[in-house]
C-alpha cells in the first residue's frame, strides 16, 4: 500500500509540474493585456511600458516561468495586479468558502444518490422508483442556475426557509454557517446525485442478480444484510469511480452557484481574476483548481483499493 | 447393501407434478421425484433440460420472472411451493444447503471468506463473535481447506478455484442441512480436484446422514457418485432408475442417445470407431514443435517469473489428430498461441512445414496464417455479435483477397454444406444459432482458406454432451475427406480417446507423456497420466 501510494504521489507530481507549464503558456496566450486592464484604455505607451516592468511581463516566457515557480515553492504566489493582495490572502479567503460548499453538495449527494439509487432498485416497476427516475431526470437536465433561481424564489423568498443570499463562516459558527450554505449544496449537489443515482440503480441491478447474492440468498441471510453488504458494497466499486470523474465538474459548478448566491467564494475570485487579466490570481486559481483535481483523483484511487479488495492485493 | 439401506429411511423431499414456466412460458413439465433421508440421487441433462429450474423452485430462488404454477415441493411434509419468502428463508442453509456451480462467481468478491461463512453461521442463529470464528475455522478444515485459520481472513480472489469450491461447501454446511442441493458443483474444475473435492464432499455427507441431491450434465459423474439417477430432458423426467440401470441398460431412446455420447462413460471405445493407425512411412510432419519454451514475467514482482512452457517437443503429422492435455495451468494454450503466431516463445520452435510464424518474414507469415487457423473454445465469444453469419465466415476470404465477391458467397455456402449447417443461416446472426450451430461456424470460418491444420483450443468443452459428440464426428469426417490435420487441445481424457491418434500430456509447462492414444490409455507409465486417467468419472460403467 505504502508502494502503491509513493508511486502515486510521484506521477502526481509530475503531472503538477506538467500542468504548470501549461497553465503559465497557455494565461499569456489569452487576448488582453494586463497593463491595460489596469492603467485604463487612455494610458500612454510609457505608462504601459512601466507597469509591464514593473510586474515583470517585458521578461523572457522561460525567466518569467522559472521566477514564478521559485516564488511558488516559497509559498508567494505574488500580488494581485488589481488590487495589490497577495494572492495567498485572497486565496485564504475564499477557498474555505468554497470548500466547504464543496463538501456539503458532495455529502448531499453521496447521500441521495446512493439511497435513491437503491430505493429504484429495491423497488422496481413501483412508485418509488418513479419517483427516483423522475429526480434523476431533472437533476441531470435542468440548468443548476435555474434550479438555483426556482429554489431562491420559492425556498427562500416565498416560503422563508433558508437565506436567499450570504455566508457565515462554518468554522467560526458551524450551525449558521451550514444552514446558510444548505440552499446552495443542494442546488450544487443535485446534478451530482443524480448521476449517483442512476449509476447506484444501474450497479444495484447488476450485482443483485449476480451469483453470489443468490448464493447469499441460499445461506439464509435476511434482506438488509444481502442488500447492503452484498449488493451495495460491491456497486459501490463501479459508483466510486464514476464520481470520481464527475467530482470535477463541482468546481465548474461551485463557480455558477457561487455567482447565483452571491457567496464569496473561489469561484467568484475565477470569474473577477479572469475578467481583469489578474495572471497572478488566475495562475493561483488555476494550480489550485488543478492540485484539486489531482488530490480528488489520488483519494479516488484509494477509497477504490479500499473498497476493491483484489485492486489493493494487486498493487502490493 | 448400503443402497438397500438408504432406500428405507422416510421421504425427506418429495416433489409433485412441479410445474414452472418463465413469464408464460412453461419450462418444467409435471415433475415428480423422491428423495429419502440419507439418499443420494442425481439430476442429469443438457443444458435447457430443467434441472436448475428444479433447484431454484426447490430454494424458492427461481431467477427474474419464474414462478410456480402447479404442483408441490413437500420438505418433511411443509410445502415449499406455498411457503412464503419469510418462512423460505428459515429453511434455506437450515434445512436446504446449496453448493453452487461456479466457484468463480459464487463468492462475494470484496468480503472476506471467512466472513461469508460467518454470515451463514450468523443467519443460522449462531451468537457470539468468537464461537462463530472457531465454528467457521472448523467448518473450512473439514472443508479441506489447509491453514484454515490463516486463510479465514483472506478474501476470495487470493483462494484457487478448487479452494473457493471447498469454501462454498463450508458455507453449504454451516446449518447442518437435511438436504444438500449440488448443483454441477465441481463442472468448472479440472478433473484431479473434481475427485478431491467430490470424495471430500461425499465423505461429510455420508457422516452426517444428510441427503444429497447432485445435478449434473454428465452422466459417468452422476454414476460414480450417486445411488439413483434422474435423466431430464425438455423440463420432463425421462427416466429415472439406478445407476447401472440407466447406464447399462437405458430404456428411452433419449438416455440410450446420453449414454453413447457421454465420453466418460463409454471409454472402452469399440474398435470399429477407433481412428486409424497412423502409417508409418509418412513425409515430414506438419507442425513440429522443438524445445518450446516460454517464460511470463509476473506482474508487479519484481524479477519473478513463470515458467508456462518448458523445454516441449512434439511432431504432428498430416492427416493425424494429437491432443494436447492438461489441467488449467499446464501451457497447452500457450503452446496453441505460439503455435498460431500470437505469442513468441522465450526458446525452441514452432514449425509449420518448416517454417515459423513467429520468426518468418511477412509474407511467409501471411502464408502459414492461411496453413495454420484456430478454433476456439467459446462459440459465443468468438463470433462478432454484430456480423451475419455469412460474413463471418467470409471474412478470412476477404482479408486474404481470394475470388470475387459471387465467388466467395458460393464458397460460403459450400462451407455451410461442410459443416452440415442449412444455407439458410448465412443471413443470420450469432445471437439467433444454438452453441454447437455456433462452433460449426467456428469450424467453417477456419476451413475458409483450406487449411492443413486446424488448432482446436478446448473447442468442444463448452458443449453439451449430444452437441460435443454431433461436432466431434463432423471433425472426423471432415478430417478423412479434407486430410486435415488436428492439434486438439483439451483438459478432457474422455474426448481425447475418442478423436485423437496421438496424445502429449502436459503439466506445469513440461511433457510428462506422449505416445499413441492406446499407450497412454491402456499403459500409461507418468504418475500423473495414471492420476488423471483414474479422475475421469465414470470408468466404473465403462467395461
Amino acid at each position: 500500500m505504502i508502494r502503491y501510494l509513493s508511486t502515486r504521489l510521484w506521477h502526481s507530481a509530475i503531472t503538477l509540474a506538467l500542468a504548470s507549464v501549461v497553465i503559465f503558456i497557455g494565461i499569456r496566450q489569452l487576448p488582453g493585456d494586463p497593463a491595460i486592464a489596469m492603467a485604463g484604455e487612455e494610458a500612454s505607451p510609457e505608462q504601459l511600458d512601466a507597469i509591464r516592468s514593473k510586474l515583470g511581463l517585458d521578461q523572457p516566457l522561460p525567466v518569467q516561468y522559472f521566477s514564478f515557480i521559485g516564488r511558488l515553492l516559497q509559498g508567494d504566489l505574488g500580488k494581485s495586479t488589481r488590487t495589490g493582495t497577495p494572492v495567498t490572502d485572497l486565496l485564504a479567503g475564499t477557498l474555505p468558502v468554497t470548500l466547504w460548499l464543496a463538501a456539503y453538495a458532495i455529502v448531499v449527494a453521496v447521500v441521495a444518490g446512493v439511497l435513491l439509487g437503491v430505493v429504484a432498485e429495491r423497488y422496481r416497476g413501483r412508485w418509488p422508483e418513479w419517483i427516483s427516475n423522475g429526480f434523476a431526470l431533472i437533476g441531470l437536465s435542468v440548468p443548476s442556475f435555474w434550479l438555483g433561481l426556482l429554489a431562491i424564489l420559492y425556498l427562500a423568498v416565498n416560503l422563508g426557509w433558508f437565506p436567499a443570499s450570504g455566508y457565515v463562516d462554518v468554522g467560526t459558527n458551524p450551525v449558521r454557517g451550514l444552514y446558510y450554505l444548505t440552499l446552495p449544496a443542494l442546488i450544487l449537489g443535485t446534478g451530482l446525485a443524480a448521476v449517483i443515482l442512476r449509476q447506484t440503480r444501474a450497479s444495484m441491478i447488476e450485482t443483485m442478480s449476480t451469483d453470489y447474492v443468490r448464493t447469499a440468498r441460499a445461506k439464509g441471510l435476511g434482506g438488509g444484510r444481502i442488500l447492503f453488504r452484498y449488493g451495495l458494497r460491491n456497486s459501490l466499486i463501479v459508483v466510486v469511480t464514476i464520481v470520481g470523474l464527475q467530482l470535477g465538474g463541482l468546481i465548474s459548478g461551485a463557480v455558477v452557484t457561487e455567482r447565483i448566491f452571491a457567496l464569496p467564494g473561489f469561484g467568484k475570485l475565477t470569474l473577477d481574476s479572469v475578467f481583469t487579466r489578474d495572471y497572478p490570481v488566475i495562475q493561483a486559481v488555476v494550480l489550485v483548481i488543478t492540485v484539486g483535481y489531482i488530490l480528488i483523483n489520488l483519494a479516488v484511487d484509494i477509497l477504490y483499493s479500499v473498497i476493491n479488495p483484489r485492486i489493493r492485493v494487486g498493487s502490493n | 447393501m448400503q443402497q438397500d439401506a438408504r432406500n428405507e429411511g422416510k421421504t425427506l423431499l418429495s416433489v409433485r407434478d412441479l410445474e414452472v414456466s418463465y413469464g408464460g412460458t412453461p419450462v418444467l413439465d409435471k415433475v415428480s421425484f423422491d428423495l429419502k433421508q440419507g439418499e443420494r440421487v442425481a439430476i442429469v441433462g443438457q443444458s435447457g433440460s430443467g434441472k436448475s429450474t428444479v433447484v431454484g423452485a426447490i430454494l424458492g430462488l427461481l431467477s427474474g420472472a419464474g414462478r410456480i404454477t402447479h404442483g408441490s415441493i413437500l420438505l418433511n411434509g411443509e410445502d415449499l411451493a406455498e411457503a412464503s419468502q419469510e418462512e423460505l428463508r428459515g429453511i434455506r442453509g437450515k434445512k436446504i444447503g446449496l453448493v453452487p456451480q461456479d466457484p468463480m462467481s459464487n463468492l462475494n468478491p470484496s468480503m472476506k471468506v471467512g466472513a461469508q461463512i460467518a454470515d451463514a453461521l450468523a443467519s443460522n442463529g449462531m451468537r457470539g463473535r468468537a464461537a462463530i470464528k472457531q465454528r467457521a475455522v472448523e467448518l473450512m478444515t473439514e472443508a479441506g481447506i489447509p491453514d484454515a485459520e490463516r486463510r479465514y481472513n483472506q478474501y476470495p480472489h487470493e483462494f484457487s478455484g478448487g479452494m473457493r469450491q471447498r469454501v462454498l461447501i463450508a458455507i453449504s454446511l454451516a446449518g447442518e442441512p437435511d438436504l444438500l442441493i449440488a448443483d454441477e458443483p465441481t463442472s468448472a474444475l479440472d478433473v484431479t480436484v473434481q475427485r478431491q473435492i467430490l470424495n471430500h464432499l461425499q465423505t461429510l455427507v455420508d457422516a452426517r446422514g444428510t441427503s444429497l441431491l447432485f445435478v449434473t450434465h454428465d452422466l459417468g459423474l452422476a454414476g460414480d457418485r450417486t445411488d439413483r439417477i434422474i435423466v431430464m430432458a425438455e423440463g420432463r423426467i425421462v427416466e429415472s432408475g439406478t445407476p447401472w440401470e440407466v447406464l447399462l441398460n437405458p430404456q428411452e431412446d433419449y438416455t440410450r442417445r446420453l449414454v453413447a455420447a457421454a465420453p466418460s462413460a463409454s471409454l472402452s471405445a469399440d474398435p470399429a470407431s477407433d481412428p486409424p493407425a497412423p502409417e508409418r512411412d509418412r513425409p515430414a510432419p506438419v507442425l513440429s514443435v522443438r524445445n518450446l519454451a516460454k517464460e511470463f514475467k509476473l506482474r508487479g514482482q519484481r524479477g519473478r517469473r513463470i515458467q508456462a512452457v518448458d523445454d516441449v517437443s512434439f511432431d504432428v503429422h498430416g492427416g493425424t489428430t494429437t491432443a494436447v492435455v492438461g489441467e488449467s495451468g499446464s501451457g497447452k494454450s500457450t503452446v496453441a498461441r505460439i503455435i498460431l503466431g500470437l505469442e513468441t516463445p522465450t526458446s525452441g520452435s514452432a514449425l509449420i512445414k518448416g517454417e515459423s510464424i513467429a520468426t518468418s518474414n511477412p509474407q511467409t507469415r501471411r502464408a502459414l496464417r492461411r496453413i495454420a487457423q484456430p478454433v476456439f473454445q467459446d462459440p459465443y465469444g468468438s463470433l462478432d455479435p454484430t456480423f451475419s453469419i455469412e460474413r463471418l465466415i467470409d471474412e478470412p476470404l476477404r482479408i486474404f483477397n481470394v475470388g470475387t465477391r459471387d465467388s466467395r458467397r458460393e464458397r460460403v455456402a459450400e462451407l455451410l454444406d461442410q459443416v452440415a449447417l442449412p444455407r439458410t443461416v448465412a443471413q443470420r446472426r450469432p445471437h439467433e444459432l444454438s452453441g454447437g450451430q455456433r462452433q460449426r461456424v467456428a469450424i467453417a470460418r477456419a476451413l475458409a482458406l483450406e487449411p492443413e491444420l486446424l488448432i482446436l483450443d478446448e473447442a468442444v468443452s463448452a458443449l453439451d454432451v449430444l452437441v460435443q459428440e454431433q461436432i466431434l464426428t463432423l471433425l472426423e469426417d471432415l478430417q478423412d475427406r479434407l486430410g486435415l490435420t488436428y492439434l486438439f487441445i483439451t483438459h478432457d481424457l474422455a474426448v481425447v480417446r475418442q478423436i485423437a491418434h496421438n496424445v502429449v500430456v502436459m503439466k506445469t509447462g513440461k511433457v510428462v507423456e506422449t505416445g499413441s492414444v492406446d499407450q497412454v490409455f491402456l499403459a500409461p507409465s507418468a504418475d500423473y497420466t495414471k492420476e488423471l486417467l483414474g479422475a475421469i468419472p465414470g470408468a466404473a460403467f465403462a467395461s
